[in-house]
């Protein structure tokens, strides 16, 4: 075995490893950033390529990059469909007491709703939901599911 | 229905017996009063009447059981097995040979007698300290059958006040949400019982969500959270009659009711626009008050006993603290500087307490602290527990707790658990279904 051929062995094992640690790397964040959800798992769409929901941090109610991205296209597809009302579901993980959760899922709703007016989308369109910790998507009591539930949903009212 | 039957105590041989034993609640139950409950004697007509009333066989032993149940868990007494009890209860009633319960090692013994007069239940009980070899309180009365049950907590109540020196809490009910369900799709409805987990009756159908039930001081009343129509508003709702109504019509969000301790308003918070603030609704005038005016969130509010303050959760300093304030929203004073996170305080009915929910570092505990902050004090931790309510003596915490999901989602459930003020005597309280959101009522009868 020559010395090229030696090097370009050792070469191809070496993409191979980090292959399989930026896999393994991927499987453990890549659902979350931080801790604010950014998989696509739960996320359902209000029309093609418009997400319905925007996730937030533990005890957070401002709006990452993310959401606002995605609080952007709800807001045109509304400016669009001028006829359609919304209600934005507010929620928060069951790791807090429940009265606060009420509270912190209005606060969250709330958060969405004045980015949509931002963006155009009046007022009387939009109402808002608290759930607190009533109505998790996601049963489970790890990180991982409690990102899922701390949410803002934009569902459609008619 | 529930309360109407009020309670006649006829005193008949009040006799100011000095005791020899007590029991010193502030230590906990380290070790518990071994006590004595004979069977109440029960004559063959009356046995008969009531057997065919209430389908119980032999009322009196059963009114001594709920005695006896209400007594063990308390933790502060040990009520003895009654294969032991070598008198009967009707000799035992009328003159105890003390030596046989002492020879039992009964400190405090317990009989009496109940009787079918006119369609009525009839009822005299004696306590009697065993080693003075002393009557150390006598009570009758007389009240309708279908409230036997009742008679039982009114026994363990005279009991416990004459031995401990403070009011009992059996004659009580809870009122707390059943829930049903996967987790994400939870069935809540609103139930009541007795606090030994008895008569349970659901008071909604389950078709809307509801939460956090708090009863009014008279016990007549209950406010609490509804979802009716997904709109989340405090309602009143009359347990007597079943009558709704809603007292939280703000154009937003009202949530976190309690009522003032005289029972004329009702404390709560209103959620508008992202932010939460704390009012008051008087419920005759239906005059509104505005307490906290605060961007921050403020909420779960809780009256002290005397009505001159509230305790109260809000995260203006960044996250979820307990604050004091004169009962006009002046003087806002934030009382919880401990590690972690502290919410739904409640003020003891005493006064000098306040319970609270705190997590911290992945943990969730109950606790209390001085109505100041100071000589806060941790009960039980646990992965979830929350919602600590007070018995009216100020004695026992009632809340709830919630177990872990596994990777699939099992595993779930939330029951109702007491802890004593010290600490001790940690035990789950049995309900039909999973449970939260408990409440307790004060004494029905006094």
């Amino acid at each position: 075995m020559n010395l090229s051929k030696f090097l370009k062995n050792g070469f191809l094992i070496l993409v191979a490893s980090l292959v399989l640690t930026a896999c393994a790397t991927q499987k453990k964040t890549g659902q979350m950033q931080g801790d604010v959800y950014t998989g696509k798992e739960t996320v359902e769409y209000l029309a093609s390529g418009v997400p319905d929901r925007v996730f937030f941090a533990t005890n957070e109610t401002v709006l990452t990059t993310a959401s606002r991205e995605t609080l952007r296209k709800q807001a045109a597809w509304l400016r669009k469909n001028s006829k359609i009302n919304v209600v934005l579901e507010g929620h928060a993980d069951e790791r807090g007491t429940r009265e606060y959760n009420l509270a912190l899922g209005e606060r969250r709703a709330n958060s969405a709703k004045d980015y949509l007016m931002t963006y155009g989308v009046s007022a009387d369109r939009i109402s808002v939901l608290s759930y607190g910790k009533e109505r998790p998507v996601d049963s489970g009591s790890n990180s991982l599911s409690w990102s899922k539930n701390r949410r803002s949903v934009t569902v459609k009212a008619n | 229905m529930l309360l109407r039957y009020l309670f006649v105590v006829l005193i008949i041989i009040p006799i100011e017996a000095f005791a020899l034993i007590e029991v010193d609640i502030t230590r906990g139950n380290l070790s518990p009063l071994p006590v004595a409950v004979s069977p109440l004697a029960i004559d063959k007509d009356s046995k008969e009447n009531f057997e065919k009333l209430l389908k119980k066989k032999n009322l009196g032993s059963e009114i001594s059981v709920i005695v006896e149940n209400n007594l063990r868990q308390s933790g502060l007494f040990n009520p003895l097995n009654k294969d032991a009890f070598l008198q009967k209860p009707d000799i035992a009633n009328l003159k105890p040979r003390f030596e046989d319960w002492n020879l039992i090692k009964a400190q405090a013994l317990i009989t009496g007698k109940v009787t079918f007069v006119d369609k009525k239940l009839r009822v005299e009980f004696r306590l009697w300290d065993v080693l003075a070899g002393k009557e150390m309180m006598a009570l009758a009365f007389t009240t309708v059958p279908s409230n036997w049950r009742r008679v039982g907590h009114i026994i363990t109540d005279k009991v416990y006040e004459r031995l401990t020196g403070e009011k009992g809490y059996f004659d009580t009910r809870i009122i707390y949400v059943s829930e049903e369900g996967p987790k994400t799709n939870r069935v809540k409805k609103l139930a009541i019982m007795d606090q030994d987990g008895v008569n349970n009756k659901f008071l909604t159908l389950g078709n809307e969500l509801v939460l956090t039930p708090r009863f009014s001081p008279t016990n007549q009343m209950v406010t609490y959270l509804s979802y009716f129509k997904n709109l989340p508003r405090v309602y009143l709702l009359d347990i007597e009659t079943g009558m709704q109504e809603v007292v939280g019509d703000f154009p937003g969000m009202t949530f976190a009711p309690r009522f003032s301790p005289d029972g004329k308003k009702i404390i709560m918070s209103f959620a508008k626009d992202g932010n939460s603030d704390i009012y008051t609704m008087d419920l005759e005038s239906r005059i509104v008050e505005r307490i906290t005016n605060h961007p921050s969130i403020d909420t779960s509010p809780s009256f002290s006993p005397d009505g001159r303050y509230i305790a109260f959760n809000s995260d203006r300093s960044k996250y979820q603290q307990i604050y004091v304030m004169d009962k006009n929203g002046k003087n806002v004073k934030r009382i919880s500087f401990g590690n972690g996170l502290y919410g739904t305080p409640v003020w003891s009915p005493r006064g000098d307490l306040i319970a609270f929910t705190k997590l911290h570092k992945g943990k969730f505990y109950i606790g209390v602290m001085r109505t100041d902050g100071t000589g806060e004090r941790l009960l039980t931790e646990n992965f979830y527990q929350e919602a600590p309510s007070w018995s009216p003596n100020g004695r026992v915490l009632i809340f709830y707790r919630e177990t872990k999901t596994n990777s699939k989602g099992e595993g779930f459930s939330a029951k109702l658990w007491s802890i004593d003020l010290t600490g001790y005597n940690e035990r789950m309280v049995e309900t039909e279904t999973d449970a939260s959101d408990p409440s307790w009522s004060s004494l029905l009868s006094n």
